[in-house]
């Protein structure tokens, strides 16, 4: 912590404010995935009739279906929504605060 | 629980079922053979040119840090979209339907949670382990030698699996003796690993992963277009003509109790996290950017991969299971209900098809072997050797040695391996790699980069505890203790060791952590936020550019001098 990037990145709101936001939204979506994964498997545990009801008279489609490939898609609509806004607003984030330390410090 | 460590092994190996028909050897497959041959050729090809580009340790450990995000993704797909999880999962869907599904996404799910909680950061703190990361602000000695073992530990128990999946496959698809189909596996992927590093291994895994794709793509298309593309009329055919009727479109018994569930879901989920080749791979990339991409990409190719599966096994319901060619006297398919898809390409594509399926199972195989040779080689050269040995001192061409003796050795070790376990239960293995994984190194890395609190005595007791405990729950569970021991009941109830494992992990890393009152301690905690600044912005501290800087000149300077130091 001798660092002098580091004392003023420490010291930068805008790292605070990153960091904050980040954090917060890696959170927000393990939780979301830790949910439904784990809805899922209790689904499978305690309703398995349920998941096995047709969708609507006369197909052979059950719930389960879609709620597994359901779970699929999810996986990588969240992953993409992360991957879009970090690389995206995080990383602008980070190299305006990585300007901002080393050149006006 | 039979039920479920039976279907660990089925999808991650094919290997319970095929070990039932392993007499059963084919006739030569000729068409499989050539394809197989050309694969080769080409791999031998990408090693020889990845070689010449193989200079320092940072090209051969991490390939320079120059593969792509997209690259990387296909690579960490290869290495999950095994030949037993193609093999497997359309296997369990061709035999019990909806269960195949539950299977896959079981290995999927693990990969969203590595991108919001560890990729960027592991990317940002280590440079070729994840005991970089692990260490990072702990005591080299005690934590390498730690987290080396679990590496080796886990990359043993996978290794051993996939040798004897690869021999048993091989003596089905190619009519091949086992012994020779082990040691030809052994030899190519010392070839690959030793010659070409992590740039060849990249590169087999990138064509082995699109090789697969496509043949799945294919597979499925095929099958959809025999039900004009109508998933109503798949799942009705499929029910009219398999046996269990109407109950392949349930969850059927996979995972009954709780308690198993559970634990199955924690070892698939974080084990993969703390899988030492999957984790290396992030080293591979640039920076913390190109990661997430990667996980991005691989997730896309994983999920679209195991979607394919579902398809094929249920294609193989409908036109591999009613058709007698592919029985034998008794009405089983032919070489085990792992066949499956092999004989469903067999059915859609013909003879030549069906050599191509075959060349890319076993392709697979190599790639795969190859990432845990290299992550395994990795452990010992830079962590025991350079780090806890020669405490940093040693010079790169000699920590590189080091790496090539231990690729060989690996080598000589997973082919006795694979012939020592020919017949031992390998879903075991499977299982107790993921668990080790989730139990020991899983928790160290999540913990080393997200509490500041920690210190090396919690590490050290929490992960020892994490792994110890996973290989006695193991033990005393009902694989070993009933089934090979020979007890009547099992003192550990479940399959599965992680739910509690991990427990004792994170409580043991807790407890001796906040207790600890030394001097190192403190200095460990105190050390944290400049951790935590790299970890998220990717910024070194000048004392480590200025060293890092010096190394790369160095080595580069080496590398220059010598065409080829590292294979004198």
């Amino acid at each position: 912590m001798n660092d002098v990037i580091y004392q003023r990145i420490a010291s930068n709101p805008h790292f605070k404010e990153l960091v904050a936001k980040r954090q917060h939204f890696a959170m927000l979506l393990s939780l979301i995935m830790l949910v439904l994964y784990y809805g899922f498997i209790m689904l499978i545990a305690f309703a398995p009739g349920w998941l096995g009801t047709p969708l609507y008279e006369g197909t052979s489609v059950t719930r389960g279906i879609p709620l597994g490939i359901g779970l699929i898609v999810i996986s990588f609509i969240l992953t993409a929504i992360y991957v879009i806004r970090a690389n995206g607003e995080f990383e602008r984030m980070t190299q305006q605060l990585l300007r901002e330390v080393r050149y006006n410090g | 629980m039979a039920k479920l460590s039976m279907v660990l092994a089925g999808s991650l190996l094919a290997v319970p079922l095929l070990a039932q028909a392993a007499d059963q050897t084919r006739p030569l497959n000729i068409q499989a053979i050539i394809l197989f041959v050309v694969f080769v050729a080409l791999t031998l090809y990408i090693t020889y040119w990845a070689s010449l580009r193989t200079r320092s340790r940072r090209d051969y450990y991490t390939a320079g840090g120059k593969i792509t995000g997209l690259q990387n993704g296909l690579a960490i797909s290869g290495d999950f979209m095994s030949a037993a999880s193609f093999l497997g999962i359309s296997a369990l869907v061709y035999t019990s339907g909806y269960d195949g599904l539950i299977y896959s996404l079981g290995f999927l799910v693990g990969w969203p949670i590595i991108l919001f909680l560890i990729a960027e950061r592991l990317r940002n703190l280590g440079r070729y382990t994840f005991a970089d990361v692990a260490s990072y602000r702990l005591k080299q000695k005690p934590i390498r030698t730690l987290s080396a073992c679990g590496s080796l530990v886990v990359v043993a128990l996978y290794l051993i699996a996939q040798m004897v999946g690869a021999g048993k496959l091989i003596q089905l698809l190619f009519g091949l003796n086992y012994h020779v189909a082990v040691v030809m596996v052994g030899i190519l992927m010392v070839m690959y690993v030793l010659f070409g590093g992590m740039l060849a291994t990249t590169w087999v895994q990138i064509i082995k992963a699109v090789l697969l794709l496509a043949g799945a793509s294919f597979m499925a298309l095929m099958v959809m277009k025999t039900v004009h593309f109508s998933f109503d009329t798949l799942f009705s055919e499929a029910m009219k003509v398999h046996s269990k009727g109407a109950a392949i479109m349930r969850p059927g018994g996979l995972v009954s109790d709780p308690i198993s569930a559970l634990s199955l879901g924690l070892a698939l989920m974080f084990g993969t996290a703390g899988l030492p080749h999957i984790l290396m791979r992030f080293f591979t990339v640039s920076d913390a950017k190109e990661a997430r991409k990667s996980v991005l990409y691989a997730t896309g190719f994983m999920g679209y991969f195991y979607f394919l599966t579902f398809i094929i096994g249920f294609g193989a319901i409908l036109l591999v299971g009613p058709n007698p060619v592919f029985k034998d006297g008794s009405g089983a398919l032919l070489g085990g209900t792992n066949m499956a898809a092999v004989h469903l390409a067999n059915a859609v594509g013909g003879n030549f098809f069906l050599g191509f399926i075959s060349a890319v199972a076993f392709a697979t195989i190599l790639a795969v072997v190859a990432g845990l040779t290299l992550a395994g080689a990795s452990a010992v050269s830079h962590d025991l050797y350079a780090s806890v040995i020669k405490e940093g001192r040693a010079t790169e061409r000699d920590e590189l040695r080091v790496s090539k003796i231990t690729v060989v050795i690996l080598g000589i070790v997973a082919i006795a391996l694979g012939v020592l376990f020919e017949n031992q239960n390998i879903a075991f293995m499977v299982g107790l790699a993921f668990s080790i994984a989730a139990s020991c190194n899983f928790p160290i890395i999540l913990l080393s980069m997200y509490w500041s609190k920690l210190t090396t005595r919690g590490a050290m007791v929490g992960g020892w505890a994490g792994l110890i405990t996973a290989v006695t729950l193991m033990i005393l569970g009902p694989t070993i203790w009933v089934k090979v021991l020979g007890h009547a009941t099992p003192i550990y109830p479940y399959e599965y060791p992680a739910l509690f494992s991990m427990l004792v992990a994170f409580i043991g890393i807790w407890l001796f952590s906040i207790t600890d009152r030394s001097v190192q301690g403190a200095k460990e905690r105190g050390l944290f936020f400049a951790q935590f600044i790299r970890s998220q912005t990717g910024v070194r501290e000048a004392v480590d550019t200025a060293r890092e800087a010096v190394e790369t000149a160095r080595e580069d300077l080496e590398a220059a001098q010598n065409v080829k130091p590292a294979t004198r």
